[in-house]
Order: C-alpha cells, then structure tokens, then sequence
C-alpha cells in the first residue's frame, strides 16, 4: 500500500519492456493488488504520474497554476493527519511542484518524518525531499540531524549512504559539529560503499568547518594503499582539500603519511592507470579512469608547488603522462590540460615547461572551442613564467579575438595584454584598436584601460602615445573609463609644446564628426580641456602642419552646440564650461559671446552647472581683474604609473584595480608639499594621525594601494556620474566631518562663498592652481568648498586634500560640506553615493569585535546600532609579509536578520594592507545576531578558507514594516 | 568542486536541480533564471564554458536536454565535461536509451543517480558498474517493501 512508485509496465509485452527492472513480475502482482485495494479505499490522492500528466496536459500557465493550487491544497491537508500512509507519494509530487518553481516549504517537516520512517522507501524520498527542501538557512534543517544520526548507525549499508549523501548535500556548520566523530568512524568502515561515501562526507565537513580537519587526519593514512577507485579518488579529494586548507597539514602529509611517503605512492597509482592494461569499467574512451587522474594530477601540483624534492619525484610520471595520453578525445585533453598546469605549477625541468608550452599551442589550434577555451586560459595562467614561449603562439591568440564566442575573446583580450611589450607594442595596438571598435560594450572598457595602460608602459614616442590615446577615446566611445580621461588629460598636460598644440588639432578635428561629441563624451571632455586650455596654441601658435584653424566664431559656435545638447552629459558641460571660462582669456575677440553663454548658465536647472555659470560671471564683472590669473595655464601634471596588477595573480586585469593614478600633486601647488608627491608611503606623521582617527589603526602601508583606488579627480568623477543610493552615507561624512573638526583645526573661517574669498590678492596665485586643478576634476562643488580656508593657509587645506586621497573617496567628499553651507544640502544628495560606489567606507569608533587574528591576517566588525538597521564595518588588516590576494569575504547572519553586503574596498591585501565593507543588517524579528564569516583569499596562488563565528553584537529591534 | 547541477529543457524548463551549495530559494531561482537565457541564447557553436560571477559555468546539450554545472575556479572544465557525460551514461544505462520524458516522469531516480555518483559536489565512484549495482539493490529494496506492505494491507501477511 505504498504505490508512490508506479509503472505502466503492464501495457508492454516483456520482451518490449526495456526499463532495468530486477522485479519485473512482482511489480505487476503489486500492481494488481495495489489497484484492487485502490478501489476499495476512497479517496486515493492522484498518483504521481497522473500528477505529471495532469500538468503537462495545462496549456496555459493559469491553468497549470490551477492544477498545481489544486494539489498542493489537497497534498497541505493531507499533511495534517496524522500517520497518513500516502506521505511518501504526496512528498513526491510536492518535489515535482517544488521543481516547477511553485513554494513547498510546508512539506519540510513531512520529509523529516519520512526520514525517521523505517521504511526504505520513506527514507529515500524522504532524504531526497530534505536535500531539495532544506539547507542551513532553515532553522529545521536541524532537527535532521537526530535523524541522520541514526541512520549512521543503520546495519543497512543503504540507508547508511542515504544518511552520508544528505549530510553531503546540506551540511550546516552545527550538523557538521554533531555528526563528524560518526563520519570519521564510517570513513574506517570495511564495506568499500560506505567508506567512500563517509570519506566525501568528510570533505564537506572539513569544507564548512576547517577546525574538524584533526580529526580525520587519522583516518586518511590508510585511503592510498586501497585498490577500489572510489575509495581512491575520494581520499585524494579529501586529501587536496585538507592540503590546500592548511599549509601545516600540508606538510604533515609530506612527511608522514602512513606507510609510504604521499608523493611516490601517487606517482605510483598514476603509473598504474597509464601502463596499466585495459580495465573495462573504468575505461573511458581508451583511458584509464580520467576522473581519478585528475584528481592524482591536482594533488601532485599542491604538493609539488615550490616543493623542489617533491617536483623531482614527480617529473618522470608528468612526462609520462604528457607523452602517453591519447589525445584524440576530450578526455585525453581532459588530462593533459591537468598536467599542463601541473608543470608550470610546481618546480619542474626546463624541457618539461617546453613540453606543456607546446601542448597548449597544439591546444590553441585544436578544432575543439572548448579546447581553445583552455588553451589560452592557461597560457593566461603561464605566460609570466615563460613569455618567450607563449609569444610564440601571438598571432593564433590575436585571431582568437575574432572568435563569435564571448568566453574565447574575453580570454584572448586578458592573454593579449600580458603578451604587449616594448617590441610588438604597435602591431599589438593596432589589432586590438581593431577588436576595440567592433567590441561588445561589456568589452569595451575593460579592454580601452588595458590599451592605455601598455601604451603608458610600451609607448615607443609620445606622439605615438598621443594618437593610440586618441584613437582608443574614438573607439571606445562612451565606454571609457574615467581613468582614461584623466589619465589622456595627464598626458597631454605632460607633453612638449608642440606635441599639446597637435593633439589639440587632432582633437578638434576628431569632434567635428557627426555624432561624436554624444556617442563619445569622454572624447568630448578630454578635447575640451584640451582646447580651453591650450586656446591659444590652438588658435594663434606656430602652425606647422597646416591645421585649417576654426575662427573664434566657429569655435564658440561649436561650445554652443555641446552646451545645448540634451545629448551631453553633465559631466562633458561641466568640462566645457570650465573649457569655455579659460578660452575668455585666451581668444581675442569673442570675449563677449563668451561671457553670454557663461551667464546664460547663470539660470541652468542643474545646479552645478548653474553654481558654475554664476561664478564665472563673476569673473567677468566685478572680479576681472582677477580672470586672467585664476585662469591661467595649469602646471605640467607629474605622471605617476602605477603597475597594474596582471603580475602575480595570473595576469587578469582587476576590475577593482584602477590602472592608473593621478595624485593630488597639482593641488598641493607648486612647492611646498612634499607630502603628497606620488610616493603615499612617505607620509608624515600627520596623516597618520588622520588615519588613526579615521578608525583604521595601520593604514600607511597599505596606502599607496588606496591612493590607486581613489585618486582625487577620479573620486571626484565618480561622485559627478553616479547617482544612486542616495541615502547611505550621510552619517559617514557626518562622522568624518566631526573627526576632522576635531584634529585637524581646519582654519575655519565663516563660509563664504567661493570667489569671494579670493579677493585677498595674495593668496590668488593659490587659487590659481587649485582651480587648475579643480577644472581638471570637473569638481563644482569643490571650487566653493575650497577657497573657504584659502585666506589663512590655503596650502593646508590643500595639503589636506591631499592626504584624504589617502584615506579614501568619503573624506574628499567630506570636505565640500565644510566649506559651502549655502548649498550643502544639495552636495550631499550628490555626495552621498560616493562612499558607497567607492567602496571605501571609514569605520567609525566602537566596539571592535575580533572575528578572525591568524597568520597576522586581522578581521574586525565594529557594529554601528541605527534606526532602521545595523552597520557593521568590517576591516581587515594584514600584518603578515605576504600579499593576500583574490579576498573575499562572505558573511551569513540567521534567518531572522536579513544580511546586505556592500562592495568590498579592494581584493588584494598588500603587507600592512586594509580592506574595509560595509554590512548592514536588518532584523526581522526578536533575536540575537551571529555572524558567519567565511574568509577567502589566496596566498602565493594557493587558496585558503578561513571561517569563523561571532557573536557579541548590540541587541537590535526588529524593523516594523 | 561543483556548486550546482542544472537540468533543463531546450524551452527553459528545469528537469533537475541539485544543489551543493545553500543559497536562499530566492537566489537559486534568480541563478536558474539567468543561466537559463544566458546558455539558451548561446549558439550550439560556442565552447561549453561560461565565467559567471565567480565561478565557472560548464554546460552541454543532449539531444532536448541542457546538462549545466557550476564549479570553482581550480576546477578542471574539461573533466567536468566527463562528469556531465558520465552522468548522461548512467541514464542511458538506467532507463535505456534515456530521453528527456523519463528524467520528467522518473525525475526522483535521476536524483537517486546522480547522488550515487556525486556526494558534495565531487565525484565519488568511477566506475558505472558500481553506481548502477547500487541503484538496482536500492530499487530491489523497495520493492520488496512494497509488495510486503501490500500484501500485509489485503491480509495475507
């Protein structure tokens, strides 16, 4: 009477009837007696077939939904009898409307009753509802345990796998606790079916609990010397999670692992499996059980890795199997592809590394895609250790950037870029420019970075550079990257005389294309400054290469049309009109338009745009005098290159990295501020003081990697053309505010707006460079904050300035609210998204909580208690010699709490780094908050996973909706 | 090691789900949702791999059915390829010559499969002979269960 599992068997012959049945005739008695009694007992639910059938007869999704609202009511009544002899069937359907996308939590306690069934039957679709039903984030999930406990204890080898496999599927840290002495225990069991299975079941407990490794370690010694294949790849699985999980096991198994030391006995079972004679049930296109190889070939390269003994031993066999693998099959590439990147990974022989070079050139050619795909994923991961080599291979990658497969050309861009040097610079540049043009947006500005980035290193002249710069801006289009605006506007500013005047006529020419000031605005923006600044070379300088000079008229015609252009982001305005106010000084006749269109401004809706017409009218009043010297020429920006970080971590260009840096020198003015030149490391004691009231406790060293990330102008930028989450970050300049107030005394004099400060004739030389380098930035709301201190030391503030690049993006912001009460309310609507997108957050003072300290790796939660949620502010420091890279760190809070994650402020952690993000966390009912942090990151490009608990954090009262 | 196994029809119906990783229900539908149209979209030419967030994607289509996984980044995209293949081997043997109506009608013997091959997200036996032996005793046990239980239910037991 436990027809769950039905077969029309009946209707086919039993010659026809191909189904694997070992009971085929008493499935048919069953049958017969199973409908006879149907008939006598009514109601009988649907059975599950009928069920499918019924669905699948639904022609419209209403209709589906009817049958299916239909089922469940009946199934959710069902349910509330007691001892209902139908469970196991009616948990099957609800799995099947479970899989159609449909809610069927109501049936997690139901499995957990078939569970404790002693029916098999029960079990098995009682654990498989578990499985699909449960997972950590339901509180039930713990009463199974109970359950599988027992079923560990079965004499049933079966209900002892079905017990291992759900433990496999949704073990939770606290299940992995109760349950791990039964799996150690299971893991020496004689019965091979069992042994494997605990041994998986031990993995995944070591995967969610690192500190059970102890216990199994034991356990594990004698898995090598057995004979069965699953017992065998089962303990290399294990084995290589514990190996990469701790470097101290790592070594344990070295040295010591039972009778025979690790590294031979694994290059003995590989042997087997290559030399071995043909074994038909693990065979697999003519090689020898691929999966077990695999794995073998995986845990070589762990234990190889900067191993050099270790490497000698394993040599011969990686040739073997480089040599003797069939290769005709994916399986044979399967395993080559493993051993390739076991060569390169571990200290092998010169001759080896040619050989596994040359295997992925035969790759690169292969007809496979998927081959390919390989191929130059890990020349990707190679081409540091042997460029030479994989330069080789240059023109078959450069064709794979016309590959119809996104997958293949993101790989061959990265592969591209590790490959440009100071000899291949220009036929590099000149294929990528070609796949830059027809690339997908999601390419593009990666790939336009990139391209600025080599020609910043490789550029063989700077008229070279100037024009790859330009062309990349035109084929980029509105993708760019604010990094390649600033970085082309350094450039240009850095440049001879004659080199400015021809790029500003090649820009000029380049905007006199149709559409190109709207589908290529940063184009638009760099050719602006560029024309506002350079105005006079423009128009009236040495003209060598017979450039057709626009009149004045035309020029202000052409500023006219981007000024009105609904097209033009504010942004580009911004760049124009600031462009615009320099040109006043620079033209010699069209004074006047130019002062209308300004003026003009004077009204815009946008307001600082509008802030900037009316200060520049300013100019052309009462302030004259003042124009020319506030106008003048911006000084020669200092190019500082930051090296992207395509080194060590298998050249994938970061998206967090920024690749280039402009730092805060020009602001600083001419002389006096050694403290902000580009070298952040040398900071004085002051910033430091800064820093430490800003919450971090050792910043300095990790400072160079946050100036990268939010370099002035760039942070500046950012603020300008993101606008969103408005409502984040207010507390946090609030607190900056108060923190700055308090130590760094800065002059406070009453907040005047802007120009007016200026009147004190001599600081206007000051004021002069700032607002060269304001301009650049596009910052409006920064000329007002700015020359509020002017008057009494304008170079502090401006040394100030400089230091908060260092702290971050938030503390640039923080000071335009100090300086403009007028319109503050307005700049922080438009500050706010700042610290959010920018991912630097400061954590304010509090409780610390210490979530992990180990191997000088330091993660700590200051909780923040709000009105609508609770911020926490992670930081992590890294005190340790190594660089950390690849960190990520995933947080899960109970069920009652709801956990939003904001982006981390970077992925790498130098020495002495810091890494900081904010959490916030709602809760929805009455509870205490724990955390669950899993802490990933890779060291010396070996992955490691730390997780921890904590707890401690302030009580919360549940959000009312 | 695999996150998650997908099984889905060339409509963009899901057949199986498997699930190694605990993300909410919420998530696995927004995961399922957009690598469905993500790999849909994909034209048959294409390679089977995918970078998706942070993982890999491996992917291949029989006949009606999409067979998608999702592994970490150390995982080798090319042995995970076998193990969707081996798995297509273990159906085909199970049911004979398998097609996408016995995965519907017979979903819960396919999940019964594949937990016999994989535990965790990583392989546990090799050999297709050990995994089918074990699917077979595990049916015969319930089977006799059945018949017991009906024969106990009309009272000849």
């Amino acid at each position: 009477m436990y027809p769950y599992y039905e077969q029309d068997w009946s209707v086919l012959p039993p010659e026809n009837n191909r189904r694997f049945n070992p009971a085929f005739n008493m499935a048919t008695i069953r049958q017969a007696f199973t409908e006879a009694v149907e008939r006598v007992r009514m109601p009988t639910p649907t059975r599950l077939r009928d069920l499918i059938r019924q669905i699948r007869a639904a022609r419209t999704a209403a209709e589906e939904r009817a049958v299916v609202n239909k089922e469940c009511a009946y199934i959710r009544s069902t349910f509330r009898e007691e001892d209902s002899v139908w469970r196991c069937r009616n948990i099957a359907k609800l799995l099947y409307i479970h899989m159609l996308g449909y809610p069927a939590h109501f049936g997690q306690l139901e499995c957990l009753k078939l569970t404790a069934s002693t029916r098999f039957t029960d079990k098995r679709i009682g654990y498989l509802g578990a499985m699909l039903l449960l997972d950590e984030r339901q509180d039930v999930h713990l009463l199974i345990t109970n359950c599988l406990k027992n079923d560990l204890n079965s004499s049933t080898q079966f209900v002892v796998g079905l017990a291992l496999c759900t433990l496999g599927a949704i073990a939770s840290p606290e299940m992995a606790r109760d349950l791990a002495s039964e799996v150690e225990r299971l893991m020496k069991s004689p019965n091979t079916y069992i042994r494997k299975k605990a041994t998986l079941c031990a993995f995944r407990v070591i995967r969610r609990v690192p500190e059970l490794m102890e216990i199994f370690l034991p356990a594990t010694r004698s898995l090598l010397s057995e004979k069965n294949h699953g017992i065998l790849i089962t303990g290399v699985t294990l084995i290589t999670e514990m190996c990469e999980n701790s470097s101290d096991t790592l070594m344990h198994f070295k040295k010591d692992s039972g009778n025979r030391e690790i590294v031979p006995n694994l290059v003995r079972i590989l042997k087997s499996l290559i030399l071995g004679g043909y074994s038909p049930e693990h065979d697999v296109s003519g090689v020898s059980d691929p999966f077990l190889q695999v794995k073998i070939l995986r845990l070589l390269r762990i234990l190889g890795h900067n191993d050099p003994d270790a490497s000698e031993a394993m040599n011969d066999i990686l040739a073997q199997v480089a040599t003797n693998t069939e290769t005709s099959k994916n399986v044979g590439n399967t395993i080559l592809y493993e051993t390739v990147l076991s060569i390169m990974d571990i200290r092998s022989e010169g001759g080896l590394r040619v050989l596994a070079v040359n295997i992925l050139g035969r790759f690169l050619l292969n007809s496979d895609k998927n081959i390919r795909y390989v191929a130059l994923n890990t020349l990707l991961r190679t081409v540091h250790a042997d460029t030479s080599a994989v330069q080789r291979h240059r023109t078959t990658i450069l064709e794979c950037l016309k590959d119809p497969d996104v997958s293949i050309r993101r790989r061959a861009m990265e592969l591209s870029f590790a490959l440009i040097n100071a000899q291949n610079i220009r036929t590099m540049t000149k294929e990528l420019l070609l796949f830059l043009e027809k690339a997908d947006a999601e390419f593009k500005a990666q790939c336009s970075s990139g391209m600025i980035l080599a020609a910043e290193r490789y550029s063989p002249n700077s008229r070279w550079h100037l024009d790859t710069q330009l062309s990349v801006l035109i084929a980029a289009g509105n993708y760019v990257r604010d990094d390649v605006v600033s970085s082309t506007i350094q450039l240009v500013s850095s440049s001879p005389v004659p080199e400015q005047t021809y790029i500003t006529n090649r820009f000029w020419e380049s905007l006199q294309v149709s559409n190109h000031c709207e589908d290529k605005q940063p184009l638009l923006q760099v050719a602006v400054w560029a024309i506002g600044e350079y105005g006079d070379l423009f128009m009236y300088g040495a003209n060598e290469d017979e450039f057709e000079r626009p009149t004045e008229s035309d020029l202000i015609a052409v500023y006219h049309k981007f000024l009105t252009s609904a097209q033009v982001s504010t942004t580009s305005k911004q760049y124009a009109l600031v462009s615009l106010a320099k040109l006043s000084t620079r033209l010699q006749q069209c004074v006047e338009e130019i002062q209308a269109l300004i003026t003009s401004f004077g009204s815009h809706l946008n307001v600082d745009l509008q802030q900037r017409g009316v200060e520049f009218t300013q100019l052309f009043g009462s302030y004259k005098h003042l124009r020319p010297p506030l106008l003048e020429k911006m000084p020669a920006m200092q190019i500082s290159r930051i090296s992207s970080q395509n080194g060590e971590s298998g050249g994938s260009f970061d998206d967090n990295s920024p690749d280039v840096i402009e730092n805060g020198v020009e602001l600083g003015g001419s002389s006096t501020h050694p403290l902000i030149e580009s070298n952040m490391n040398t900071m004085g004691d002051n910033t430091n003081i800064l820093l430490d009231l800003l919450g971090s406790t050792d910043l300095s060293a990790g400072a160079s990697d946050l100036a990268m990330a939010t370099d002035l102008s760039n942070s500046v930028h950012k603020k300008n053309t993101r606008n969103a989450n408005n409502d984040a970050t207010v507390s946090n300049n609030q607190d900056l505010l108060d923190l700055l107030d308090l130590d760094m005394s800065a002059p406070t004099t009453t907040p005047v707006m802007g120009i007016n400060m200026a009147a004190d004739p001599s600081s206007a030389a000051n004021m002069n460079t700032m607002l060269g380098g304001l301009d650049l930035s596009g910052f409006g709301g920064g000329i007002d904050a700015m020359p509020n201190s002017i008057p009494t030391n304008g170079n502090d503030l401006a040394s100030m300035l400089g230091r908060l690049n260092v702290a971050g993006g938030a503390p640039v912001h923080a000071l335009a609210p100090l300086g403009s009460d007028v319109n503050s309310s307005s700049l922080l609507g438009e500050l706010n998204p700042t610290a959010a997108s920018n991912n630097v957050t400061v954590p304010p003072q509090g409780p610390k909580l210490t979530a992990l300290d180990k191997n000088g790796l330091l993660v700590q939660l200051v909780p923040v208690p709000g009105s609508d949620c609770m911020k926490i502010f992670m930081t992590t420091t890294n005190s340790s010699d190594n660089t950390l890279e690849q960190y990520v760190l995933q947080a899960a809070v109970q069920k009652s709490f709801k956990l939003q994650m904001l982006t981390p402020s970077g992925s790498v952690l130098p020495p002495g780094g810091v890494i900081t993000q904010e959490m916030r966390v709602v809760a929805t009912s009455n509870a205490v908050l724990r955390m669950r942090l899993r802490i990933q990151y890779t060291l010396d490009g070996q992955q490691l996973v730390e997780q921890t608990e904590v707890s401690g954090f302030p009580e919360q009262q549940p959000a009312h909706e | 090691m695999m996150l998650f196994m997908l099984l889905f029809s060339r409509q963009g119906k899901l057949r199986l789900q498997k699930w190694y990783m605990a993300y909410p229900d919420k998530t696995k539908k927004k995961i399922t949702r957009e690598l469905v149209t993500t790999i849909l979209a994909r034209k048959p030419k294409m390679c089977s791999f995918l970078e998706w967030k942070d993982c890999k994607i491996v992917y291949k289509r029989y006949a009606s059915l999409y067979f998608c996984c999702a592994i970490e980044q150390n995982d080798n995209e090319l042995l995970t390829l076998e193990i969707i293949h081996r798995y297509v081997e273990l159906l085909d043997k199970y049911f004979g010559s398998v097609c996408e109506l016995d995965i519907i009608f017979n979903f819960e013997k396919a999940y019964f499969i594949l937990d016999e091959l994989l535990i965790g997200g990583e392989i546990q036996e090799t050999s297709k002979k050990n995994v089918l032996k074990a699917i077979a005793s595990q049916d015969l046990l319930q089977e006799d269960e059945a018949v017991e239980g009906t024969l106990r239910d009309i009272g000849l037991l």
